[in-house]
């Protein structure tokens, strides 16, 4: 087959890999205008651009994208792309899963977009608490069309988190033992098992919300014995977990990235792995960190709140091991590393805000707020879109064949930094000033106004920032200088491959005996295997 | 909860800096300007540095808990069980209403002595709500069908500026509130005066007072200052002295007010308040009667 066809009817991991990242910009260039719709209505102060209800639509729908249509299918995207390369496999353990799950997943997406065409988009915020998104408060279709859509994405996620564990545990090259595979193969396995282990909660709280809402059950229902707080425990327990499964595969990423534009090996491998796992522990037992506001107990909240700090820790332990390994390197600042440095700097931020989030007399206060607001976009923008962009630089030529236009790249790069941070700086102090999170307009209270039109113009400066990655990606697709298999001098097999990759990624399968084996390959005199 | 920000701020600043650092000299010292010709020093790791940087982190998060676990106490002492509730408040679609123990219901502008401390309940009556003073006291959600409390103090009169900080719903930006502080015998008065029942309308007040019957208005808003409310729609006891109206949407003047009457979307976007067709005359009487209310 060829055309079309070969693209609807692939199971080959790269084909599959590249229609998850596509699905995952087109959503995301929606997702980016529902953004800028908000950002008008918010650019002064009682503007009446559009209705509350409507308002209120895109925010939801914001949310609801970027997490699941944008974060979690290019982050598989890469994985599903890059896995098997990197290990030395010529394919996924479960090809046809592969594509099921992409399917499920954008059909979801296509499921949830529709809800736009019935005029009933749902409205309850991408955490749709109960009671608010039950019948009797939400009564349109669109909460309907929500949950469904989630249902359907959950399980595409499950489907392909299954398949890369499975992947990973049984497709290794000879001799890749699980202490010599690549950090973005362990941090996608790590996310692959919290995927595996998180969904479920979400599903299971969708499963009774659709009761609650089309069979007359009465799980959130406080006057018929129901709890709402259920919800709340159950999709927190889905929800915690998810920021780091939406930031543990950009971190593999980075981890991948600044090695090789610093020409050292990364610092403290074993660190990197076991932190990561530390992270995944942890991450299953801080949910109730976004429901310090609810009256719950002290002692209770006491063990959370140290829950979360903890989780600091090993975070903490990745951001100084990727400083040591550009420590004494020799830095080529293409505008992959850029992305992967800016990265660091704006996911400390982020990191250290959520610090403030678990110290609960400071949440609080500042829950609900736009620093809450500034935090995610830290952690989720200033962290995983730079750890994409930075990844979509590495990998593009690979994949493609061409080099992106670095010229483009860092007008693109200083564009988004500047937009980035202008947007989402400045929301740190409208949340200090007690504005809440979620309002489609505001009063016009002193400095309200005129951070709010900060913020907007940084969006609008960002937005610009992506159309001009968009189009160095389009053009360079046709136009950009042929890559050949190994254009950054790297180390790990992908880069064996030929550039894009055969349908056969190996004519021969590598043996492999450290962490770098083309290192090994081009310096026969000192390879890593004598050393490490 | 400032000076354990201050403490979180300090801490963060501290770090960013030694990152940043760490980054900014890297990328300067160690950049390769040109073609490389030998690959740097491969470095592995340095298990003492590794130890260093987990200690050194653990020991901050411990400190900062025990800060945390102490400012909780201050913040959120103890509630003594036995005691009645000197305030209750309940989180509707989207306005505030303060129940005070003589019977006494407001919405929007919930008055508070000063210098006391006070046990309030917070309630829901629909959705989860959140009431937040930042100046006065935590943020406490109104979940339905529990009981939260909290204690709210206010050390100096004045005004003090409050909102809904959970997503509660298509006007969710417009449940405002203000809490008014005022010394002990100020606040006794303005207890007293709104218990006071409403005057006996006169002239064309007295025909809005029966259209208020008639248009069902009744159903939803009590006039009285005291007794049970309906729940539905928010009191209008003494509605003229109030100085905003819905949440604090707009200014209580009588063109807001007709606005209210005559096209309750327009006022107030999404509310709850069903349109009720009224004659211009009808209009008149019943904001004649309205702004008759002390």
């Amino acid at each position: 087959m060829t055309g079309l066809g070969a693209w609807l009817c692939a199971i080959d991991h790269k084909r599959v890999g590249i229609l998850y990242m596509l699905s995952a910009l087109l959503f995301f260039l929606a997702g980016g205008m529902e953004a800028m719709v908000m950002r008008a209505q918010l650019a002064a102060p009682n503007l009446k651009l559009i209705a509350p209800e409507t308002y209120n639509q895109m925010f939801t729908m914001h949310g609801t994208t970027m997490i699941f249509l944008v974060a979690m299918p290019v982050l598989t995207g890469f994985g599903v792309y890059l896995i098997p390369l990197m290990i030395g496999a010529n394919e996924m353990a479960l090809p046809r899963l592969c594509a099921l799950s992409f399917w499920l997943q954008l059909m979801g997406g296509v499921l949830l977009y529709f809800s736009f065409a019935t005029g009933a988009a749902p409205d309850a915020g991408w955490f749709s608490y109960a009671p608010l998104s039950e019948k009797a408060f939400s009564p349109g279709a669109g909460l309907d069309y929500w949950a469904l859509a989630l249902l359907m994405i959950a399980g595409g996620s499950v489907g392909s988190a299954i398949n890369l564990i499975v992947t990973i545990a049984t497709e290794r090259a000879p001799g890749m033992s699980m202490r010599l595979v690549p950090l973005f193969v362990w941090m996608t396995l790590v996310t692959s098992v919290m995927i595996v282990f998180a969904l479920p909660a979400l599903a299971a709280s969708l499963v009774m919300l659709l009761s609650d809402r089309l069979l007359h059950a009465r799980f959130f229902d406080a006057a018929q014995g129901g709890a709402p707080l259920l919800w709340q425990h159950y999709f927190w327990i889905f929800g915690h977990p998810e920021v780091y499964i939406v930031v543990l595969p950009a971190f593999g990423m980075i981890s991948e990235i600044i090695p090789v534009f610093s020409r050292k090996p990364i610092f403290g491998y074993p660190f990197m792995a076991t932190s990561t796992v530390a992270i995944a522990f942890l991450s299953y037992g801080v949910w109730v960190h976004h429901m310090f506001a609810v009256a719950l107990g002290r002692n209770f909240l006491a063990v959370f709140a140290a829950a979360s700090m903890l989780i600091a820790v090993p975070t903490g332990m990745k951001i100084f091991s990727w400083v040591a390994t550009m420590w004494g390197g020799a830095i080529r600042f293409t505008t992959a590393m850029l992305f992967a440095v800016a990265f660091l700097l704006e996911f400390t931020v982020g990191g250290l805000s959520g610090v403030a989030f678990a110290t609960v007399p400071v949440d609080w206060q500042m829950t609900d707020t736009y620093f809450v607001v500034a935090h995610i976009h830290y952690v989720l923008f200033g962290g995983t879109v730079f750890a994409l962009l930075a990844g979509v630089h590495y990998w593009f030529p690979k994949m493609s064949g061409r080099m992106l236009d670095e010229k483009l790249g860092r007008w693109s790069f200083w564009l988004i930094v500047l937009g980035f941070n202008t947007a989402f700086f400045v929301q740190h102090f409208l949340g200090l000033l007690g504005m809440t999170r979620r309002v489609y307009t505001y009063p016009d209270l002193p400095w309200f106004g005129a951070l709010n039109l900060i913020s907007t113009i940084g969006a609008a400066i960002l937005v610009f920032g992506i159309l001009l990655f968009c189009a160095n990606v389009a053009m360079s697709l046709f136009f950009g200088a042929v890559a050949g298999d190994d254009p950054w001098n790297a180390w790990t097999l992908e880069w064996a491959a030929a550039s894009p990759p055969l349908l056969q990624n190996f004519a021969e399968i590598p043996e492999v005996r450290s962490r770098r084996p083309l290192w090994d390959r081009k310096h026969p005199e000192a390879p890593d295997w004598g050393v490490a | 909860m400032s000076a354990v920000f201050s403490l979180v701020l300090a801490i963060a600043a501290v770090i960013f800096l030694v990152v940043a650092a760490g980054v900014i000299y890297s990328a300067v010292r160690y950049r390769s300007r040109g073609v490389a010709i030998a690959e740097p020093r491969q470095i592995f790791g340095s298990r003492n540095l590794e130890i260093l940087w987990t200690v050194v982190p653990l020991l901050i998060v411990t400190g900062l808990f025990i800060v945390t676990v102490r400012a909780m106490v201050v913040i959120d002492a103890p509630q003594e069980t036995g005691r009645p509730s000197d305030l209750v408040i309940t989180g509707h679609q989207w306005w505030w209403e303060a129940r005070y123990p003589n019977g006494v219901v407001v919405p929007w502008d919930i008055h508070i002595p000063t210098s006391r401390r006070l046990r309030v309940r917070i309630e829901s009556a629909d959705v989860i709500h959140d009431f937040w003073v930042p100046e006065l006291a935590r943020k406490m959600d109104a979940v339905p069908g529990r009981w939260s409390y909290i204690w709210l103090e206010a050390d100096a009169p004045g005004t003090y500026a409050g909102t809904c900080s959970e997503f509660c719903g298509a006007e969710h930006a417009w449940m405002r509130f203000r809490v008014i502080a005022e010394p002990e015998p100020g606040f006794e008065a303005w207890l007293k005066r709104q218990a006071q029942p409403a005057l006996e309308p006169q002239g064309i007040a007295a025909e809005g007072a029966r259209l208020f019957q008639t248009k069902k208005c009744a159903d939803c808003h009590a006039v009285a200052g005291t007794g049970p409310s309906s729940g539905k729609g928010p009191s209008l006891a003494h509605l003229a002295s109030r100085e905003f109206l819905g949440s604090g949407i707009s200014r209580n003047t009588p063109q807001s007010l007709a606005l209210w009457l005559t096209n309750p979307q327009a006022a107030k976007p999404g509310n709850r308040m069903p349109d009720t067709p009224l004659s211009a005359d009808e209009t008149r009487a019943l904001l004649a009667y309205l702004e008759s209310l002390p």
